[in-house]
């Protein structure tokens, strides 16, 4: 079944004759992802690898029955993609865009709460479910299909994983990358309830790294709510504090933000905590083994 | 962006809120002049982007512009937390009733703005947090309503204010707040907030963080920032769109991603050694970028021994081993370099690499064992 995108996914690309929205578009429809629209203001009417762009997201939406979207557009103009997709009425929304103000996303955050839609995001390579459907940035060859479900606030860390996981012949339902800035749309809660109410899941990894507290609310939710076997990693042990790390959410600015004391609680919900990023692929190969 | 005291004052006088005068200096001869302009006592406040400087003696109140010069010449040159003193502001002193702490921070987990505040100011907030928290006051507004005026009343109830005091509280709470939106700030902190004896409301100490990510419509802000405070090279890969953080080790570090590059230092500490840097070349790493990367992070003379990880997605293996050879040729670099090629034409890209290699670079399949040896290779002595 995998989750957020699957046989099921209309794509539609905002964005799409920008260099970044064209190029992951190619890429999208050679994983054989359905992009079925494609949307640049003044642009309506053009075509584009046969997919027909329109000029608002709710013209794509009525004439192509689109019910997913992902979103390349400039951080000027990104946060205004998401509210015109959230108005359209479209239930999974994935925003690449990186440098979104704060601010920006702290409206569009709160205006998310209104609706019933999932925004995967910003700053994240997106959504991937193999042999389904490719909503995102990520490289389809590292894939296999399988049970693992994998989530993660970072890009190529989540490659990598990934990789470690497929080089063992251990398989991946959907990798959804929630992104690294310091204000996302969907979190690991979210995504880590899917992965329990999805049959095709047994097992889920989850990445995280130094800032915030999201790590932690997520052992919460785990040690309480969830019956799969969940193995974590973070990153960022030796970062200093405040020093951003790459991420604009990556910043240690307090004792529960480091990754110590992540890992720490993460262990403390009973969670398999790897401590590199091989490890991870160990730890879910004995998790299934055990499971 | 950080902004000194001076500056974030500055911009917050535009929003209403009342500071006392004051002027920047930047030698002791130009405090005393400035002491002269301002007249009676006043404070030489060292200008640094950090707190504690009152403990560290950044802070001195004089009576006279011979005593103003002096403390400018104590406190410019001073240390502070890692940071040196480049200017000092002097600032017109005045009688105190009561101190109070008001901030306005972005709380990631409710994404909403959250206000703290606080009777007891002057200290810092997690001291408060940890003797007195039932002396904060804490209330989260609705991005998309602002505050709204019920809120600033329950903030100054709560907090049992009264009278004029909380008149005066509330306006600059609802001023703050608008300056907190306007500037795109993450964090704007008044502490202290504080009454005169004449029953003003007064910002005595500023610090305004604005979203580097919202610059861009804020060019104004963007000019403010103090290139000379910087590290230089990550002044140099910031302006070429790098992230480069620099570290006390002596291992050079570079990948694409910055949760890879954040895990490739784990493994190296994990392995024994101690990253000199954090580099992430993002997306892209054509020849160029990475050229320019390689020689931000080996200008640091700690490093001995370098380790590149690549992991392809977009990036393909065999550019990034293109781009990697041409940089060594145009940088000169002798440093061993450990590479770790994965993904996407990992295996093209070895291969280019073992052909054509100088024999400064090695290969390797694993970020560990790319990690060991670029220890390995540290400890021997580098260069």
């Amino acid at each position: 079944m995998a989750i957020l995108a699957d046989e099921g996914t209309r794509l539609l690309v905002q964005g799409i004759t920008g260099r970044e929205g064209a190029f992951h578009t190619a890429r999208m429809l050679q994983s054989g992802t359905r992009v079925v629209a494609g949307v640049t203001p003044g642009k309506g009417g053009q075509d584009y690898e046969g997919v027909r762009v329109f000029d608002t997201v709710e013209a794509a939406v009525e004439q192509t029955g689109a019910n997913a979207s992902v979103i390349f557009v400039p951080p000027p103009f990104a946060a205004d993609a998401i509210f015109e997709a959230l108005d359209a009425g479209l239930s999974t929304i994935c925003c690449i865009t990186e440098g979104i103000p704060v601010h920006d996303m702290m409206r569009v955050a709160n205006y998310l709460g209104t609706k019933d839609a999932t925004l995967v995001g910003p700053n994240c390579p997106g959504v991937h479910s193999p042999e389904k459907a490719n909503v995102s940035i990520m490289p389809k060859n590292i894939f296999m299909l399988g049970n693992v479900g994998v989530v993660s606030r970072s890009g190529t860390l989540t490659y990598q994983i990934v990789n470690e996981l497929t080089q063992r012949e251990i398989g991946q339902s959907t990798a959804v990358g929630i992104g690294g800035d310091p204000i996302i749309g969907t979190d690991f809660i979210e995504i880590l309830s899917k992965f329990e109410a999805d049959p095709e899941t047994e097992c889920a990894v989850m990445i995280g790294e130094i800032g915030g507290n999201a790590e932690q609310l997520a052992a919460e939710y785990v040690s309480s709510e969830m019956s799969i076997p969940i193995v974590a990693y973070i990153a960022g042990f030796t970062a200093p504090e405040g020093k951003t790390m790459g991420h604009a959410g990556a910043i240690v600015s307090g004792g529960e933000s480091t990754a110590e004391a992540k890992s720490e609680a993460l262990r403390e919900a009973g969670i398999r905590a790897a401590t590199n990023p091989s490890e991870v692929a160990e730890l879910v190969a004995e998790a299934l083994d055990r499971g | 962006m950080d902004l000194y005291e001076y500056q974030g004052k500055e911009l917050l006088r535009e929003y209403g809120l009342e500071t006392l005068p004051g002027i920047v200096a930047g030698t002791p001869e130009e405090a005393r002049r400035a002491a002269e302009t301002l007249g009676g006592t006043v404070a030489i406040k060292a200008q640094v982007l950090t707190g504690g400087r009152g403990k560290a003696g950044g802070i001195k109140v004089v009576n006279s512009p011979r005593e103003a010069e002096e403390a400018a010449g104590q406190i410019l040159g001073m240390e502070i937390r890692g940071h040196t003193v480049g200017r000092v502001y002097v600032e017109h002193g005045e009688e105190i009733d009561e101190e109070f702490y008001l901030s306005i921070t972005v709380d990631r987990t409710a994404k909403r703005p959250l206000i703290l505040f606080s009777t007891e100011g002057g200290v810092e907030i997690e001291e408060v947090a940890e003797t007195n928290p039932e002396a904060i006051v804490r209330l989260h507004v609705d991005p998309l309503l602002g505050l709204l005026p019920y809120q600033v009343r329950e903030i100054t109830f709560a907090a049992g204010l009264e009278g004029d005091v909380a008149k005066g509280i509330g306006m600059v709470l609802t001023h703050l707040y608008e300056a907190f939106e306007g500037l795109d700030a993450s964090l704007v902190e008044i502490n202290p907030l504080v009454v005169t004896g004449g029953g003003r409301v007064l910002t005595l100490d500023a610090k305004v963080t604005v979203d580097d990510s919202s610059l861009y419509r804020h060019r104004e802000i963007a000019g403010l920032r103090d290139v000379e405070a910087a590290d230089p090279q990550e002044e140099r890969a910031q302006e070429v769109g790098l992230q480069y953080v620099k570290l006390d080790g002596d291992i050079g570090i570079l990948g694409n991603g910055a949760g890879l590059v954040m895990s490739t230092l784990d493994v190296v500490a994990q392995a024994g050694g101690e990253p000199a840097n954090f580099c992430d070349v993002g997306g892209g790493a054509d020849a160029e970028q990475i050229s320019t990367a390689l020689d931000i992070v080996t200008s640091n003379q700690q490093v001995k021994s370098v380790l590149f990880n690549i992991f392809g997605g977009i990036t393909r293996g065999d550019e990034v081993a293109r781009g990697l050879l041409s940089a060594i040729e145009q940088t000169g670099l002798t440093l061993p370099i450990v590479v770790r090629l994965d993904g996407t034409n990992a295996e093209e890209g070895r291969r280019i690499l073992a052909e054509n290699t100088p024999e400064n670079v090695l290969t390797e399949e694993t970020m560990l064992e790319a990690a060991r040896r670029a220890v390995e290779l540290a400890s021997d002595g580098g260069r």
